[in-house]
């Protein structure tokens, strides 16, 4: 009965250390983990530095009427609902790109300006029938396209 | 209580009888469930049918994570308690687990194409998701290693204990950090954010898979037990030969 209790102890206690462990590395290694910065973070972080060379990602919302078509770029700002920041693109868009979609852009970040080569759709985690969604917008209700 | 359940012939006898009424309940919710989750439910407002590949991704991945967590459990119990029986039930189970695991990475990848505009992203979700396929064949590759079997058991029963930190991370991975995954759906604070009729298929395919893995574990279980025994009476005869021909 003794060896059984010492090795169930033991592996309770692996089980701890190693858990502990895991959250210390992923704490470290936040700011690689996270796959895209919000707008806020983007220009907290490195409005600072000009010229950034590697590519990084920005995730958000496209904002309301901010789509603009200037020969073969697509100009739109991004926004978390705090801070907004102008992205280029050339496309091609996936199928859900519209205003107010969650999107995440990569590319490089140069004088307060995104220039990206590459954008993401996101959507969000409400899955319900058009009609729904229509009443739910009619009667200003909708909570969807927040986050 | 274990030893009264982890004695073979008893195993056997139960098992007998709930399975077929197992193997029922997986083939009709698994019937219905697809009925309702390609025909009659509704189109998502924003991803039109693509949505009906959730009917099969979300619940691959609740069982790939599920049934590792079980993996687990299992080889805490073998190496604890040292009991055979647990063994065979982590050794069974690890193949169903990978082939959900897959799943989900498949169904995922497809699903994302069309939605996302990629079939793959490094974010927390989709590399976790990965880890968790690669513990289920590290695992099985284990387990296999050794030239004595129980050996190879007990060193992959720790790497499978070491494998349930993943667990969290798998599953908390969309709300600790920007992920392109979405957030979860059915499990949050202030109840499912999913219309009901889409939530009726969800449901009845959690179930299918469920008893579909249930009847399968049991299945390998049995089967593992029977080239046991086939193992140890070539064993005894040739032991036998060997005392005569001596």
């Amino acid at each position: 009965m003794n060896a059984k209790y010492r090795r169930l102890f033991i592996t309770i206690i692996v089980i701890l250390t190693l858990g502990l462990a895991t959250k210390l590395i992923l704490m470290a290694l936040e700011d690689n983990i996270v796959y895209f910065y919000t707008p806020n973070d983007l220009i907290e972080k490195f409005s600072d530095t000009k010229n950034i060379q590697s590519k990084i990602r920005i995730g958000g919302l496209v904002l309301e009427n901010s789509i603009k078509k200037e020969g073969k770029k697509t100009i739109f700002m991004i926004t978390d609902r705090k801070k907004e920041v102008k992205v280029e693109f050339k496309g091609p868009f996936p199928d859900l790109f519209r205003e107010g979609q969650g999107i995440v852009a990569e590319g490089m970040f140069q004088n307060n300006n995104f220039i990206a080569s590459e954008v993401l759709a996101k959507h969000d985690e409400n899955y319900m029938p058009p009609e729904v969604a229509d009443a739910l917008k009619k009667n200003n209700v909708w909570k969807g396209d927040s986050n | 209580m274990f030893d009264w359940l982890a004695n073979p012939n008893r195993f056997n006898k139960i098992t007998e009888k709930i399975q077929p009424c197992i193997l029922l309940i997986a083939i009709i919710t698994l019937i219905s469930g697809l009925y309702f989750g390609l025909f009659d439910s509704p189109k998502d407002y924003q991803q039109g049918d693509a949505v009906r590949i959730m009917y099969v991704h979300v619940p691959s991945a609740w069982l790939a994570s599920f049934l590792y967590f079980s993996l687990a459990i299992s080889c805490v119990f073998y190496l604890v308690w040292k009991h055979p029986l647990a063994d065979l039930v982590s050794s069974s189970i690890a193949p169903i687990g990978a082939l959900f695991s897959a799943l989900t990475l498949i169904t995922g990848s497809l699903w994302g194409k069309p939605m996302w505009g990629t079939w793959w992203v490094w974010d927390a979700r989709l590399t976790s998701m990965l880890v968790l396929f690669f513990f289920y064949l590290g695992y099985i590759l284990l387990s296999n290693a050794f030239e004595r079997k129980i050996d190879g058991s007990k060193t992959a029963s720790v790497l499978a204990i070491v494998g349930l930190i993943n667990l969290p991370i798998v599953k908390f991975s969309v709300d600790w950090w920007h992920t392109l995954h979405q957030p979860a759906s059915i499990i949050k604070i202030g109840g499912p954010s999913i219309d009901d009729k889409m939530l009726l298929p969800l449901i009845l395919m959690i179930f299918a898979l469920s008893f579909f893995s249930l009847y399968m574990i049991i299945l390998n279980v049995k089967t593992k037990l029977i080239e046991k025994k086939c193992e140890a009476l070539l064993l005894k005869s040739n032991l036998e030969e060997m005392s005569k021909t001596g």
